[in-house]
């Protein structure tokens, strides 16, 4: 039986399992749109931007582990996907992006909203295919779901041809996908195995650097196997948090610009660092060529190009780590490392991570320990960018496997909203909070309204300080306090949640704090709480741009900073 | 980039699927990840569906070998070896038209004959000189006719197969 080529669509999305799409239509999709009532398995999730959809689809993605999907129509719902496809790519998370394009016959014509979404996304997607004929098409969505989910997930864009989408043919579903160039690496190499064992039994001062490959892999019991049957202390790189007990004493907590002052003085001290799932990103390392100068390294990770690629390896083993993990922990020796965890528990006397100071003003840091508190760690926390991303990675203990939702790689401001709504369409028998900035809330503040619409209880918390408050930090430690064009003048966020029906609270005191979280978890449906926090707190440590990670800097150790000369971090 | 004193030239020889816009997505791979790109020459290969791609990549070893790993990843692209340090045959094919009077055509044609090339076109002013061997061959020849006064050069860019009988 003859299908259309948007009829053939629907059915090779339902046949990848596929349940949620989120999108928004235009006339380059129109023919998809019209065919979804025929296939009610599909929930439609109209957003209203298209980087909405792209993020929600992130957001569903990594707490679901399959591939998220979102749709846009050609031109500019195309190109106001790019921030949700770009985001993906860095953070190696799941999706298929469906766009429309103008009919054949006039591409290539500076047509009514064409534009050469294949070409623009070649450098954020793992792949893309312009369909070019409908019999293409099912072998083409089977092949993007292929390149999306497995090895070292990440996007691919499929644009359809109008003409396309409303075409006829037989459908047939491909069994098997023929991709001569591109293979997997599933099974580390035993040679390799052996080897990384070898270092490991051998070493004195090694530390785990534990990363988001380890919750792709989601291999959460192998991992704390081999951390504690080789009695190894974890630091972590800000998407690797909640891979392993926050509470556990072997954790260090995040490392890198803003990680914990223990983690970051274990990592440059260490003599072995086990790199897992992890890529040596510059926020974790800070100063490559000062990076851990003793240090010999093991890099476990599933893409081969990311060994050796920032920084050289000693022992790379290629494969997914659960698998690698699972051959490990048959090889390591049981030890245990005595003097250096004692070093290590120095380190942590010296400098506490989760300190709060006493103070009558209402904390950011005190917000999020007290929404931890609140929800005993069984939450999904999803973040935005900036500091209230870093209040959380460092204030919130993550006690629970895979509950930190967080854009690190390209870090766009306007994630957290949508992506929250996308986690709870995931996963909606769990707490999803989403905690965001009044900057970056304001980006994408209009799915609000989606929302409402499609009835998500998403708990929102805006860390309300009236600034862009990360880089306001940055002009006030190293631009002298200029604070050019960081100040917002914001609306009433709560108003603004009742004009969208969603009930919200404002706290601008700290006894406010606990009783509006009560209220917030108490309601079933969305809320909002506008809390307005002290305007010009930094999150510290901070390593300055060009220091190694035991150069941190905050306001405890400003004498020794005080000695070094050519660095100018204001003084106060 | 600046060069190093370890930067040398290396020979990549890659496998691709002929489809469109494969030679762009390799392109583009090495405009955004900043390659040192010298050369890089393309076309069939004994695979009906597959393309040889000859790149000469500068760079240390460890930065050859990035642009290795990250054309593999590329889904069109099927392998990619680096075939500098085996035994290899290299070519390439240059056209160089020089100029020439009824005075200099002579000595430009045993120079010429010398290097074993061919003269492919004639005018009043000028020859066109066809050229093919290892890179050592085509420059030496390119230089000696600079004296000349050379109008235009195409040349392909290294194509390289190893040698004996493996692939």
């Amino acid at each position: 039986m003859k299908k259309t080529g948007a009829q053939i669509l629907c059915e090779s999305l339902i046949k990848e399992g596929v349940e949620v799409i989120f999108g928004i239509l235009g006339g380059s999709v129109l023919p998809i749109y019209d065919t979804f009532p025929q296939y009610p398995e599909l929930r439609h999730i109209l957003v209203r931007h298209e980087q909405g959809a792209g993020h929600a689809a992130d957001g569903y993605a990594r707490a679901t582990h399959k591939a998220g999907v979102c749709i846009a129509t050609s031109g500019p719902g195309a190109t106001n996907l790019v921030t949700g496809i770009a985001c993906a790519y860095m953070d190696s998370v799941p999706m298929v992006a469906i766009t429309g394009q103008v009919a054949r016959p006039v591409i290539g014509k500076d047509a009514f909203q064409e534009i050469d979404i294949t070409g623009i996304t070649i450098p954020i997607t793992k792949h893309n295919y312009l369909v070019t004929d409908v019999t293409e098409l099912a072998r083409t969505v089977k092949e993007a779901f292929h390149i999306a989910q497995t090895g070292r997930p990440g996007p691919v864009l499929i644009d359809i041809p109008r003409d396309i989408q409303q075409e006829q043919t037989d459908f047939v579903y491909p069994d098997k996908v023929d991709l001569p160039g591109y293979r997997v690496i599933s099974r580390g190499h035993p040679a390799q195995i052996k080897k990384a064992a070898k270092l490991i039994d051998e070493a004195d001062k090694p530390v785990i650097i534990a990363g988001r490959g380890i919750v792709i892999s989601q291999a959460y019991d192998e991992f704390r196997e081999f951390a504690e049957k080789a009695q190894i202390p974890v630091a972590h790189t800000l998407l690797g948090l909640s891979c392993f007990p926050g509470d556990h004493i072997l954790g260090l907590g995040m490392m890198g610009m803003h990680g914990t002052g223990c983690a970051n003085m274990a990592v440059q001290n260490a003599d072995l660092l086990i790199a897992i799932g992890m890529r040596f990103d510059d926020r974790a390392t800070a100063n490559t060529k000062e990076f851990a100068p003793n240090a010999r390294v093991i890099h476990i990770d599933i893409d081969p190009a990311e060994i050796g690629k920032n920084i050289p390896v000693d022992v790379p083993v290629v494969g997914d780590i659960k698998s690698v993990l699972t051959a490990l922990n048959e090889e390591v020796e049981k030890r245990e490392h005595v003097d250096w965890l004692s070093q290590i528990e120095q380190w942590r006397c010296e400098y506490p991570s989760q300190d709060i100071r006493q103070t009558g003003e209402l904390l950011p840091q005190y917000v999020i320990r007290q929404i931890c508190e609140a929800t005993q760690g069984d939450a999904l926390m999803v973040t935005g960018v900036g500091q209230n991303q870093m209040f959380v990675a460092r204030y919130f203990t993550f006690t629970k496997p895979d509950s930190l939702i967080s854009a690190g790689g390209l870090g766009p401001m306007g994630f957290e909203l949508p992506a929250a709504m996308g986690a709870k369409i995931g996963r909606p028998e769990e707490v999803v909070w989403c905690v965001a900035g009044d900057g970056g809330f304001q980006m994408t503040i209009q799915e609000l309204a989606t929302i409402t619409q499609e009835n998500i209880a998403v708990k929102i918390a805006v860390m309300n300080n009236g600034y862009l408050g990360m880089v306001r930090q940055w002009q006030e430690l190293f631009y002298e306090r200029r604070y050019v064009d960081t100040k917002l003048w914001n609306p009433d966020f709560v108003r603004i949640a009742e004009a969208y029906e969603i009930p919200g609270v404002r706290v601008k005191r700290r006894e406010e704090v606990i009783p509006a979280i009560q209220k917030a978890m108490e309601h079933p449906g969305a809320f909002l709480i506008d809390f307005l926090v002290e305007p010009e707190e930094n999150i510290y440590p901070i390593v300055p741009p060009g220091e190694c990670l035991a150069r941190f800097f905050e306001p405890s150790r400003t004498e020794t900073w005080k000695k070094k000369s050519g660095v100018s971090i204001t003084e106060f | 980039m600046e060069g190093k004193l370890t930067d040398t030239r290396h020979t990549l020889v890659a496998l691709v699927e002929d489809k469109p816009g494969v030679l762009n997505r390799v392109a583009s791979l090495f405009r955004r990840r900043s390659f040192n790109i010298e050369s890089l020459a393309v076309g069939g290969s004994e695979h009906p569906d597959l393309s040889r791609m000859t790149i000469v990549a500068i760079g240390d070893s460890a930065q050859v070998e990035q642009v290795r790993k990250q054309l593999e990843k590329l889904i069109n692209v099927v392998k990619v070896a680096d075939i500098t340090e085996g035994d290899t045959v290299t070519r390439e094919l240059a056209l160089i038209k020089v100029k020439a009077t009824a005075s200099t055509r002579s000595e430009i044609m045993q120079i010429v004959s010398i290097f074993r090339a061919n003269i492919v076109d004639v005018a009043p002013g000028s020859v066109t000189v066809e050229v093919t061997g290892d890179e050592d061959k085509v420059n030496s020849l390119l230089g000696l006719l600079r004296d000349f006064g050379v109008k235009e050069v195409s040349r392909t860019g290294r194509i390289a197969l190893t040698r004996g009988s493996g692939s």
